[in-house]
């Protein structure tokens, strides 16, 4: 028999198809079908400047805008030859870091729902809230928050941001403990996810793997650490790794990472803190970044860059460069083939939730209908993300 | 010692000696990138992920280029990653207009698969041997390649009543996207 699952089913994050071949309730071949939500993002950015196309980005994941925005400015910062300040690196830190927390807390509470567990659901709506409303606080919008720049932030940190994300970090770990205490050990969790939509290291790999779905398979492989950006060198954290390579260790190996992410958080606020909770929040490299406001209104130097870079945006060399990031699913990157305009000429997003989908059919392949659900929520897809 | 990518270059010229193999110049390629010619894409992939110095076994991504002016016209790029040396390495093959066609590497790395249906989904290079070149991300019935530089972006013009008669009725542009019928067949 086949059986159509999707595009409309609750437990495929969005609309997703999966066409399963049955025999009974086995499952012999799965074909993840997607497209449903492509809006050629690839195309469109060709038509747009760099800085114009970083709220597309917002809407790839809409879970983690921030890293989204990260990556592409990282990609278009490695292709000007332009390093933003240190105060800009440990704000986006600390800002990346709140996002895996909340994109993970999003993952956690649909896979628990997909399961049977409805309990999570709201635990965790009610700590992305909050990661949310900081959104809110530091860029007036709670979900596309467009706050990275190319070369440093919109703007400046708003008043008592440090104190709202310190307080956030501050009971972070006791809700951590509140989600392990209702799912770690519980029986019904672990019939559903022991064992359940099994990847080995080789298969990852081969599979293009990234992030906690190749950790949870036992590859010890994080961008932040093994090929450092925004200064993640400088940062004191671990990298959780599980061998099992089941739905039960990408979810344990999620649940580590956000305690790891709030020790991050904790440092990152610290060192703004250092930098001054006022301060430097954009290059002073006038041909690609915007002077400041203040300057623009005294300098006729300042305004005449304000103008140029406003009107028509900033004109980088003829090359192409590739940067990643850590995202929370795993690797985002963006690569930029430029020609010497202020748009790209080509721009090709690396989506993770793509590639790490393409492993689907290998983990529910001669199991049961039943799995299919588990092993969608533990890769955490997100479609938007797929489709682009 | 860490892997350089000028040892991969390296490893790689030795293995291959008859091979065209060429670095790509410019002052911003930030990337070490290595055009490489398509017919012997597949036994270089394979050597690159093989070989114990390198073990490239993590493709990256696949992406199609479209340089329309110049020829060849399109470049296919393969991004790798090394998990035990740490490193990166782009590759490069260059296809020309007419029948742009590149052997695949699904045999070499699985993930390969599906970047390579999204690059014959948004630019119609065609990998022979694959084993399911359809549309990824478009319709079936889709006519066209989208990405290629000279197909448009195309867009619907904004009603506004200097250019709408009559505003309860939809503009004149509008009125020729009238929806397909689709009839649906009875189970």
């Amino acid at each position: 028999m086949t059986l159509n699952m999707g595009p409309q089913h609750p437990s495929t994050h969005g609309v997703l198809r999966v066409a399963l071949e049955l025999d009974g309730e086995t499952v012999l071949r799965a074909k993840p079908i997607m497209g449903y939500l492509h809006t050629g993002m690839e195309k469109q950015a060709e038509y747009k400047t760099y800085t114009q196309s970083i709220p597309q980005t917002d809407r790839m994941d809409y879970l983690s805008p921030m890293s989204n925005n990260l990556a592409f400015c990282l990609a278009a910062e490695k292709l000007l030859g332009i390093v933003p300040p240190p105060r800009v690196q440990a704000i986006r830190v600390m800002l990346v870091e709140l996002t895996r927390v909340s994109a993970h807390c999003v993952w956690l509470g649909t896979h628990a729902l997909d399961i049977g567990a409805m309990t999570v659901f709201f635990y965790c709506f009610r700590e992305r809230e909050k990661v949310l409303s900081i959104y809110d606080h530091v860029s007036g919008q709670r979900m596309m928050s467009s706050y990275v720049r190319v070369g440093g932030l919109t703007m400046d940190i708003p008043e008592g941001l440090l104190d709202r994300c310190q307080q956030f970090v501050d009971e972070m770990p006791a809700h951590i403990d509140e989600y392990e205490k209702l799912l770690t050990k519980n029986p019904i969790w672990l019939a559903r996810t022991v064992g359940v939509a099994p990847l080995t290291a080789a298969q990852a790999i081969g599979l293009g793997a990234t992030g906690p779905t190749l950790r949870g398979s036992g590859v010890d492989w994080d961008l932040r650490k093994k090929q450092p950006y925004s200064g993640y060198e400088t940062y004191d954290f671990d990298v959780p790794v599980m061998k099992d390579g089941d739905a039960y260790s990408r979810y344990k190996v999620r649940l580590m990472e956000m305690r790891q992410s709030v020790r991050i958080a904790h440092q990152a606020i610290a060192r703004v803190r250092e930098f001054g909770e006022k301060g430097e929040y954009r290059l002073r490299d006038f041909k690609y970044v915007l002077p400041p406001k203040e300057e623009v209104k005294t300098s006729m130097e300042a305004l005449i860059h304000h103008f140029k870079i406003v009107a028509h945006g900033f004109f980088p060399p003829v090359g192409e460069a590739y940067a990643a990031v850590e995202a929370p699913k795993g690797e985002l990157g963006f690569y930029f083939v430029s020609d010497g305009t202020p748009r790209p000429w080509r721009m090709k997003v690396r989506s993770p939730s793509f590639i790490n989908l393409q492993s689907l059919p290998t983990m529910v392949e001669g199991r049961l209908v039943a799995d299919v659900v588990t092993a969608i929520g533990s890769l955490d897809i997100v479609l938007g993300e797929i489709d682009r | 010692m860490a892997l350089t990518q000028e040892r991969v270059d390296e490893r790689l010229r030795a293995a291959f000696p008859g091979a065209s193999i060429t670095r790509q110049e410019g002052p911003a390629v930030r990337d070490y990138t290595l055009f490489v010619s398509a017919d012997k894409i597949v036994e270089i992939c394979t050597f690159l992920r093989d070989d114990p110095e390198l073990e490239f076994a993590l493709l990256s991504f696949v992406a199609g280029v479209d340089l329309m002016p110049r020829t060849p016209r399109f470049e296919v790029v393969y991004s790798l990653l090394s998990l035990t040396h740490n490193q990166r390495f782009t590759l490069k093959v260059d296809l020309p207009d007419e029948n742009p066609r590149v052997p695949t590497v699904c045999g070499v790395w699985p993930t390969a698969n599906w970047h390579e249906r999204e690059t014959y989904d948004f630019y119609g290079i065609e990998f022979t041997g694959h084993p399911d070149l359809t549309r990824i991300l478009l319709p079936d019935q889709w006519v066209g390649w989208p990405l290629r530089k000279d197909s448009p972006l195309g867009y619907q013009e904004v009603a506004f009543t200097h250019n709408t008669p009559n505003r309860t009725k939809p503009a004149p542009s509008l009125t020729k996207l009238k929806p397909k019928k689709v009839k649906y067949r009875a189970q």
